[in-house]
């Protein structure tokens, strides 16, 4: 049976436990995904355009558990996880696989103005608001999404009202914790309403190494007139995890957005951005990195649509990789024929610090409007001879040069994102992921490897 | 005073507005027809057809056979649909595979050429005449994919050097012929090239032996004449050790309203230390204002640098064709050898272009240079498609890509597709591409200095061009510029 035809075929012999779990809100959703994917037939495959390093077909193949009969996982929020980011306050939730745990704090104090719950909560009590933006951004438009909202059952939600600044930033914390293979369906609702702002840390940790484990997620992110986000996702789980995480995001006129993302310690991690700048004067910043060794592999695809006028675009994609990893970049920047004055820029920059290591990069410019300034570059290489033998004149042994020039490489990435406290953070787990500890969160979150 | 300043900009940007639509707007100079006697075969493609093709030229058996492998894969194959054009549906059974001018003979001198014939290739100027051997470059003319006439033979064979069409080299060195074909371009390659494979007519066949540097240009000019034809030539260039040679190759067709098929292979092989400089200006009719008619031009160019420290550069400037969907690439097999493209892609109208190269580095030390402009005006749309690629043991690859794109109206199109992928961790690897119309504040600086804008559009095209045009022999320059300033009317000076 291939990949896909496994889990549509678990969706039709549970299809009644899976709606009765499940407000309609979300049940809706699912008849359109069904056909969707029994008109894509298959899962792609790395034959297809634009997964050159990922197959899907493959990542999906082995039996996974869904957690379709809404099992509670023994897991105590509380006593487990002290995650914080020093100097940086947070409004914490915890989702243990795809099952949405707010922490004290977060019921404590979160502001008025501001929701942070469970999505088979507010699919329940406001199923006005999921249904007027759940499923519009990703529209079953590729296999993947699709299947998502086949079997999503729960997820987070996060709304911002009208003209509120939130100081604080909000962490979800996605936690595998399984004893079997498991598939995490999970779902995310970011909606900040209009001259609204808000700060999203999302970080990836996977509990147990001991099983296979596969993420698929789904964010869907809309930004009002006016509106402010900083999203930052951190990927540290195991080597046996996969995962899919796309994020589609809808800008209204004169939103800001800026993404961070940072994939340290993953098995095979494919990340998707697919941004529509549809109203005027947006700025959109959009910055990753990697770094993997071993047989890692990360795929990260951008696609950024300007829709309108006047709106500027910026990406910077940085990877580094060694022994036997790959790493793959696809990036499309598309202008659409009214969409003058645009100015979009993206740039990829590669080191590879291993013989067997394999970069494929497709950075690619679809222009149908002649009044825009639009560049890319990318480029693959290794470290600077020139710079490694200046820094040994002077007097600094080698091994710490290598360290010292590798860390500057990742800097411009790290220097991006907007939160202060993450930022040292990120620096110092990007030390110890290139002094070659395995990179666990270490005090950040702490508790998730014990 | 804001105000004055927004009526002065304003006016200017209807002149430059005016100046970019005389620019681009104007005719194709080819497109007559030749009434020339045709020997012209049905419509429709069997294998009836291709043993027919192959009758007619009298071949051998084993080419007859290497054309029927190539028909029976090309009828599992599906046309690509990956590229970014709006191919309208081909009917390939509504197409003739064979059209050649009527001869009796080979004509043994000059004479003996339908006077018909001469008369077309003098008016698209091409020098067939013996007494235009000042112009220092030999001529293979190739009318409806047949090979028309070849100057020059004599001299070149004092060198060694063998230069003639492809149905001769058949006949004359079916061991060179049978050595190389299909080495570079197989016909499992892509649907064109087993089409191709199938049923092609004719082209040109070019060897340089060990150490000869080839004393001057070669030349193919490709003609469409019959209607209702596709042409389906062939080209194989094979340059022995420590040898040199620059080949050019033109095309043009007439107007017609029918869209006509043209697929080519060109297929080279450079040995060690040899060096090959293939420069092409392709003028095929684009169609009209409309997008009516044109020629579709799918070509598969290849090059295999097999030798160590060999060299091939490509050079094209591809101005005519309704669709252009071609990539000529080298193959970089030999240690420390050298792949070049440049290339200058003009779309108007509705043309559509889809071109750029393919950098395959498997020797170590390979080096490839690629510098690609594409000017996009009217509705055209306009795409750069490159892969460069490093394999494993491939080390010290360094590969530079540059790819601009000049935008000259607002309903065109540029758009840029590069594949990187590196297998290797000593290639450096770098791209870089940008997107932009003709800058205000460039044409600001023109005018503030006394150039007016029309003058200061041609300027910037023409430098603009210029790292491109410099690449092409001096020959074929002049020809180029030509061409750049019927598709640019008024731009370069």
């Amino acid at each position: 049976m291939s990949s896909l035809n496994q889990y549509i075929s678990l969706f039709e012999q549970n299809r009644a436990t899976i709606y009765a779990a499940s407000p309609e809100a979300l049940n809706r959703l699912r008849p359109a995904a069904l056909s969707a994917l029994k008109q894509f037939g298959r899962l792609p495959g790395k034959r297809d355009e634009g997964y050159s390093k990922t197959s899907l077909e493959e990542m999906f193949a082995p039996d996974f558990g869904v957690n379709i009969s809404r099992v509670t996982f023994p897991v105590d929020v509380a006593q487990s996880f002290k995650c914080d980011v020093p100097n940086v306050s947070t409004l914490l939730g915890v989702v243990v696989n795809d099952e949405f745990r707010p922490s004290a704090t977060l019921l404590k104090n979160c502001p008025e103005g501001v929701t942070v719950d469970s999505l088979a909560a507010v699919a329940a009590s406001d199923p006005e608001f999921v249904e007027k933006y759940l499923g519009h951004l990703s529209a079953d438009r590729d296999a993947a999404s699709a299947l998502n909202t086949l079997l999503m059952q729960d997820g987070v939600v996060i709304r911002v009202r009208k003209g509120v600044k939130l100081d604080k930033a909000i962490q979800i914390v996605n936690i595998f914790n399984a004893a079997a293979p498991l598939m995490s369906v999970r779902r995310l609702l970011i909606v900040i309403e209009e001259n609204a702002s808000a700060r999203i840390l999302v970080c990836d940790h996977s509990q147990s190494s001991d099983y296979q484990y596969l993420s698929s997620q789904v964010a869907e992110v809309f930004l009002g007139d006016g509106a402010t986000l900083d999203y930052c996702d951190i990927e540290e789980s195991s080597e046996k995890t996969s995962r899919i995480a796309q994020l589609f995001v809808s800008q209204a006129s004169d939103s800001r957005l800026t993404v961070n993302g940072t994939s340290l310690t993953v098995g095979h991690t494919r990340n998707e951005y697919h941004i529509d700048i549809n109203g005027e004067g947006c700025d959109t910043e959009l910055a990753a990195m990697a770094i993997a060794d071993g047989s890692q592999v990360i795929d990260n695809s951008s696609r950024i649509n300007h829709n309108a006028p006047r709106s500027r675009s910026n990406q910077l994609f940085k990877y580094l990789l060694d022994d036997k990893s790959h790493g793959a970049f696809e990036g499309l920047i598309y202008v659409a024929q009214d969409a003058v004055h645009t100015e979009a820029y993206q740039s990829d920059r590669n080191m590879l610090a291993s013989a067997d290591a394999r970069m494929h990069t497709a950075p690619q410019l679809e222009i149908y409007c002649d009044d825009v300034k639009c560049s890319h570059g990318a480029a693959t290489g290794q470290l600077d001879r020139n710079a490694l033998f200046y820094m040994q004149t002077r007097g600094v042994p080698e091994a710490e040069a290598r360290m010292m020039l590798m860390q500057a490489f990742m800097s411009d990435v790290i220097d991006r994102v907007p939160i202060e406290g993450l930022r040292d953070r990120l620096r110092h787990l990007v030390e110890r992921r290139l002094s070659g500890e395995h990179a666990v969160c270490g005090d950040c979150a702490a508790s998730c490897h014990k | 005073m804001a105000n004055d300043n927004k009526n002065i900009n304003s006016t200017d940007n209807a002149s430059s507005d005016d100046v970019l639509r005389d620019v681009t707007g104007s005719d194709y100079k080819y497109g007559f027809v030749s009434d020339i006697d045709s020997d012209i075969i049905a419509r429709g493609l069997n294998e009836d057809v291709v043993r027919l093709i192959s009758k007619k030229k009298g071949e051998p058996e084993w080419l007859l056979d290497f054309r029927l492998k190539a028909f029976r894969y090309w009828e599992t194959l599906k046309m690509p649909d990956w590229a970014h054009l709006d191919i309208p549906p081909i009917d390939y059974q509504a197409i003739s595979y064979y059209a050649a001018p009527k001869k009796k003979e080979s004509p043994k001198s000059l004479d003996e050429v339908d006077p018909q014939l001469l008369d077309t290739f003098n008016r698209l100027g091409i020098p067939l005449e013996e007494q235009k051997a000042l112009s220092g470059m030999a001529v293979d003319a190739v009318m409806d994919s047949v090979s028309v006439k070849t100057t020059h033979r004599e001299k070149l064979a004092e060198l060694g050097i063998i230069f003639c069409s492809f149905s001769e080299a058949v006949k004359d060195y079916p061991d060179l012929v049978r050595k190389y074909l299909g080495k570079v371009v197989s016909y499992r390659d892509n649907f064109f090239a087993a089409l191709n494979s199938a049923v092609f007519s004719d082209g040109s066949f070019v060897y340089i032996p060990k150490g000869v540097r080839c004393p001057m240009e070669l030349s193919t000019y490709f003609r469409i004449n019959a209607s209702g034809t596709g042409q389906f030539e062939r080209t194989l260039i094979v340059a022995d050790d420590e040898s040199y040679v620059s080949y050019l190759e033109g095309c043009t067709a007439p107007m017609r309203d029918e869209n006509q098929l043209h697929a080519a292979i060109v297929e080279i092989i450079v040995e060690e230390r040899a060096e090959v400089k293939y420069s092409t200006v392709q003028n095929w009719y684009a169609g009209d204002k409309e997008g009516k008619g044109g020629v579709y031009n799918f070509v598969t160019k290849r090059g295999l640098c097999r030798g160590d420290f060999s060299k091939l550069s490509w050079t094209q400037v591809e101005t005519g064709s309704a669709i252009t969907w071609k990539y000529p690439g080298c193959i970089l097999a030999g240690e420390g050898s050298v792949g070049e493209f440049y290339s200058v892609a003009v779309t108007n109208n509705f043309q559509q272009a889809d071109t750029g190269t393919k950098m395959i580095h498997i020797g170590k030390n390979s080096r490839s240079t690629i510098v690609s402009k594409g000017i996009s005006a009217g509705h055209s749309q306009n795409s750069y498609r490159g892969l460069v690629s490093v394999a494993p043991d491939a080390s010290g690859v360094r590969n530079y890509t540059q790819c601009d794109s000049l935008l000259l109206s607002s309903t065109c199109g540029a758009h840029t597709f590069p594949y990187i992928d590196v297998k290797n961790d000593t290639a450096i690897v770098e791209h870089e591409a940008t997107t932009s119309k003709i800058s205000e504040d460039q044409l600001f600086y023109c005018n503030q200095r006394g150039i007016p804008t029309e003058e200061a559009v041609a300027l910037i095209v023409n430098g603009y061009a210029k790292e491109v045009m410099n690449k092409l022999p001096m020959e074929f320059a002049v020809e180029a510029q030509k061409l750049l300033s019927i598709t640019l009317e008024g731009s370069v000076g």
